[in-house]
């Protein structure tokens, strides 16, 4: 499965070659996130590290430093968010996925939101980071950015509508890939319906938090409402 | 004012592939692979002339009024070539439909039997609506939305 990443750009040079460049550097920093982190490249750092060839501490930094967020994930959501998943073959094994997406995405974002007077929306495989400065030197923001969130039981269907000028929207289920997401409590994929939505500053915890509501037991949503400051749930 | 709404709205959008995952049914790449026209009974049906209530959607155009088709390019998904085709009414896509795609094994039938059909409503749902993006579990459409978006640039939406 490869994953379509999209961005679109608004703004009265979106069609500049200033603004082009900048796209494109944001999806060099999205290649570089897939070379270092990708599970199916066998000569990537991360399979690497799977394999037992490199040294974790060894690593690029830009592992280490998700290898870092992993872990504050993992205690954030009381375990419910794992970087240590069972391979093909069952074995448990380091992969940051769930959380690189977001990463990657906040990353590249950090890039667009350079652009002078532009407003950006990239979507990575279903996840939404949006941000941007179109207006605001005219004296309001822009339009706000439109993010339908799928219906889980009708796919064709857009069940709610988020509007937001900054921030990530990141949604977990099963709809489109089957179980798919681990449970490491019970060491399971689950397999329940319906999706959980999470819309915050943040692409990569939103996502986090998305996962883990999706899998954890019924007490992580108080855990959540904790901690995670400033990010609201949508569960369908 | 219409005028200028397409100014500020004035968009590019760009789509990669990345993190591509790999796959255990595919036969290989199909390079210039097999060009057959949907058959038109083939499920989707798309809804016809997009029953937006009110709200248009925010990309204005030039909106030619007549309807128009747009082919998008060839994108290699992980089953093969996939090349899509939308025709758009009145600077609104309202149909789009699969002019190429994958038929070199029986996961293809699948493929084309179910999931194409399926985003082609979503498509037509999502321009209808007026929404700029969608977040969902996890798409696993590929290439399709490349060659989508082609033919959305070409159209100028």
């Amino acid at each position: 499965m490869g994953m379509p990443i999209s961005i679109h750009i608004r703004g009265e040079d979106a069609e500049s070659p200033a603004v082009a460049r900048v796209v494109e550097e944001a999806f060099d920093l999205l290649r570089e996130a897939d070379r270092l982190f990708s599970t199916y490249q066998q000569d990537s750092e991360v399979s690497r590290i799977r394999r037992g060839e490199l040294d974790p501490a060894q690593a690029d930094l830009l592992v280490q430093q998700v290898a870092v967020a992993c872990q504050r994930a993992g205690e954030l959501t009381q375990g419910a968010f794992t970087d240590v998943l069972p391979d093909d073959d069952g074995v448990l094994r380091f992969d940051p996925t769930g959380l690189v997406k977001g990463w990657a995405a906040d990353r590249a974002a950090g890039r667009l939101a350079d652009l002078p007077a532009a407003s950006f929306c990239l979507n990575a495989g279903g996840d939404v980071v949006v941000g941007g400065t179109i207006g605001e030197a005219n004296g309001g923001p822009g339009p706000p950015w439109r993010v339908g969130i799928e219906d889980p039981r009708d796919r064709s269907r857009i069940a709610e509508v988020v509007e937001l000028h900054h921030g990530g929207v990141a949604t977990s289920g099963t709809a489109a890939r089957g179980a798919h997401l681990y449970d490491p409590a019970t060491g399971t994929f689950v397999d329940r319906t319906g999706s959980v939505t999470v819309v915050g500053p943040s692409l990569m915890w939103a996502d986090v938090w998305a996962t883990a509501l999706f899998v954890g037991p019924p007490s992580l949503p108080r855990r959540f409402s904790e901690v995670a400051d400033g990010y609201r749930v949508i569960s369908l | 004012m219409r005028r200028i709404v397409t100014v500020i709205l004035s968009t590019i959008t760009t789509l990669v592939l990345l993190f591509s995952y790999h796959t255990s049914t595919d036969s290989a790449t199909v390079a210039g692979g097999p060009v057959r026209q949907l058959p038109a009974a083939s499920g989707s049906n798309p809804p016809s002339g997009s029953s937006k209530s009110g709200s248009s959607t925010s990309k204005s155009g030039s909106a030619a009024a007549s309807s128009a088709t747009f082919t998008g390019g060839v994108a290699d998904t992980r089953w093969g070539p996939v090349q899509v085709q939308i025709t758009v009414q009145s600077g609104k896509i309202t149909a789009s439909r699969a002019v190429q795609y994958p038929q070199n094994n029986g996961r293809d039938a699948e493929i084309n039997g179910f999931a194409l059909p399926v985003l082609d409503q979503e498509v037509v749902q999502q321009q209808s609506a007026g929404i700029d993006s969608v977040s969902g579990a996890t798409v696993t459409s590929d290439g399709y939305l490349q060659s989508l978006q082609s033919a959305i640039d070409q159209a100028h939406l």
